[in-house]
């Protein structure tokens, strides 16, 4: 494969040599010795091992916890429940000004997934915390539950969480983040045709190898250091100081390995209720998913619905591009409010389009609160948006490759969110990908650049 | 609860301890002696991040009770370097960029083992074959292939 290093000549100045050498990791010799301390691989004295019970419902007020059975149990420590968490209200992304709060630590009064924590059982050993999280009587008052976005966003749908007050996330653009560039509807007058398909993506699990979990100690001195899988260090820092209302000074947060996260381990869900089970007991604690809990319980990507509306000429120009886009967020928002909004900007694709209306909504559902995973909002946009262009070159009878070198988006030209197009480099790789792959297109594709001459 | 004596060698050196009745090997291992390189993925069975080497035999640490290993021989990733040198399948995952996030590393090196203990000059399809028990799920696959590979012929060399 040739290195097209006069693209970005202007860029790089430097020579850029690294591709092609074997460097070693500098991570392998611990991987491969089995030295490389994950958080479980710590052991303290004295740990306990919390479990959590949880909802076994969809949708369903809280009448009662009676945890007295579950304390008297041979080995338990503590029980703990919402009211001995200080912050229990919060949400991730309140860090950058995404609100409101409207998730809560262990559950108060209500609980909107089927999983969601409750009670929160220390024990001395892991057996002794199972069975007595299994002791622990909750009195439910079932609700109704919506599973599906479209019907969640229908008059008369169960509300999923009174922390928003509608089923959907409020943007300061209204129920949904919007698109607006060129006049959509005068693309689709002019269109010589026009294709809308729907698409749509169920919810996906990252299935790491090593669970969720961490590992907490007690210093002594008030500061309790966390060892974690978390992908997202500060993040679970900042929003631990919340929770707790601690300050951050109180928490020494020990990670950076982690046994596979692929985006699965950037909520903060296991730290906060494992320091304050630690600070309320003395004693370091140890909270792990089970396999099960880390296939039903962590977040997994979320379900997606994608309608795509597109006007094409016969020349190959699409002319005009219409997207409403539902994320489903389950139950609470996490990351999924910004995952929602990427995807607004992302749905026209690597490709210029002067008359694009998107409308893309992020919807609570009774479901397990999704959250990151590899590229969110934008993965399934691209499955959708990808297998629409090779729908759309053979509608007007169009090599697919051609087809994309006529829509390309190239240096200089304005993105629908008003983003102008800088080093693009799509014509040059898909130049080089019609080499390799053996895939000849017209030599005046071949013959084209991601700048524009004269321009 | 009743606790069990248990006494076995663990990678050559011997080990006793009191385990409750019904604690894993894995368990055992990781809390009790202090080896942490099997890893719990799945205590279940079914990811192979947990293998260690049992008497010869490959077994999965999870499923294996530590009150049925007394007298065993147990053999697990952390006593494979000898003398600080790595063992040839280390030196080989090592060299072909076997791991990634490293958990199914230690479990993969055991499968390994294993395998080239009894084919020292295993096809492709041998190696496939004998890792067919460990989940690698940064689904770095082919370079874990090739590493067994090479230290196949890394040993032959050796052995010429």
């Amino acid at each position: 494969m040739e290195l097209r290093k006069d693209y970005f000549a202007d860029v790089r100045k430097d020579g850029l040599h690294e591709i092609g050498q074997g460097r070693p990791r500098l991570d392998s010799p611990g991987h491969v010795t089995g030295k490389t301390a994950y958080f479980a691989d710590r052991n303290f004295p004295g740990m306990l091992h919390l479990k959590m019970v949880r909802s076994p419902h969809h949708h369903a007020r809280i009448r009662s916890i009676d945890t007295s059975e579950a304390e008297k149990h041979p080995g338990v420590v503590r029980v703990l429940t919402a009211r001995d968490v200080p912050h229990n209200v919060y949400t991730i992304l309140i860090l950058i000004q995404i609100g409101p709060e409207d998730e809560t630590v262990l559950a108060d009064g209500k609980v909107r997934w089927k999983g969601e924590a409750v009670v929160a059982v220390l024990a001395e050993t892991e057996r002794a915390a199972q069975e007595a999280a299994a002791k622990v009587k909750v009195d439910y008052e079932v609700l109704p539950a919506v599973f599906d976005m479209e019907e969640a966003l229908k008059p008369g749908a169960p509300l999923v969480n009174e922390y928003h007050g509608q089923n959907y996330y409020l943007y300061d653009s209204g129920e949904c983040r919007k698109v607006r560039f060129g006049d959509v509807e005068a693309g689709f007058a002019q269109a010589d045709h026009i294709l809308e398909q729907s698409y749509q993506s169920s919810p996906i699990e990252h299935a790491p190898t090593e669970t969720t979990g961490c590992v907490v100690a007690p210093e002594g001195n008030d500061r309790f250091t966390c060892y974690t899988n978390t992908q997202a260090m500060f993040f679970t820092l900042d929003n631990a100081s919340i929770i707790l209302q601690m300050p951050g000074s109180k928490l020494h947060f020990v990670g950076g390995t982690v046994g596979g996260g692929f985006g699965g381990k950037v909520d903060v869900i296991v730290e906060p209720i494992a320091i304050l089970a630690a600070k309320l007991t003395g004693r370091p604690v140890r909270f792990i998913y089970s396999r099960e809990e880390e296939m039903q319980i962590s977040s997994p990507r979320a379900a997606e619905k994608v309608i795509i509306k597109d006007g094409v000429m016969k020349d190959g120009r699409i002319v005009a591009r219409k997207v409403t886009g539902y994320t489903d967020a389950g139950a609470y928002s996490r990351h999924s409010p910004y995952g929602a909004q990427k995807g607004a900007a992302h749905y026209p694709g690597p490709y210029t389009i002067p008359n694009v209306w998107i409308d893309t909504y992020c919807v609570y559902t009774n479901r397990t609160p999704s959250s990151a995973m590899r590229g969110f909002g934008v993965t399934i946009g691209d499955f959708a948006l990808e297998v629409q262009m090779d729908k759309l070159a053979r509608l007007i009878g169009m090599d697919p490759l051609e087809f994309r070198f006529i829509n390309a988006y190239r240096d200089g030209d304005m993105k629908a969110h008003r983003q102008p197009t800088e080093g693009a480099a799509l014509i040059e790789c898909m130049q080089e990908a019609s080499r390799v792959a053996n895939w000849p297109v017209a030599e005046k594709y071949m013959a084209m650049s991601s700048y524009r001459k004269g321009a | 609860m009743a606790k069990v004596p248990v006494q076995f060698t663990l990678n050559g050196s011997e080990k006793a301890e009191f385990v409750e009745s019904g604690t894993t090997l894995l368990n055992a291992l990781r809390d009790k002696i202090g080896d942490t390189s099997p890893k719990g993925g799945c205590h279940q069975g079914t990811c192979g991040a947990c293998s260690v080497i049992i008497d010869g035999e490959l077994r999965l640490s999870c499923l294996t009770l530590a009150e049925t290993c007394g007298g065993a021989d147990v053999r697990t990733t952390a006593g494979l370097a000898e003398g600080g040198v790595l063992h040839p399948l280390q030196r080989a995952f090592l060299d072909a960029f076997a791991t990634q996030c490293g958990f199914c590393t230690p479990g993969m090196i055991m499968a390994a083992k294993v395998l080239l203990d009894r084919t020292p000059n295993p096809s492709r399809e041998d190696v496939v074959e004998a890792l067919s028990g460990n989940i690698c799920r940064c689904t770095g696959y082919e370079p874990i292939i090739q590493a067994v590979l090479l230290a196949a012929r890394a040993n032959s060399q050796n052995a010429a």
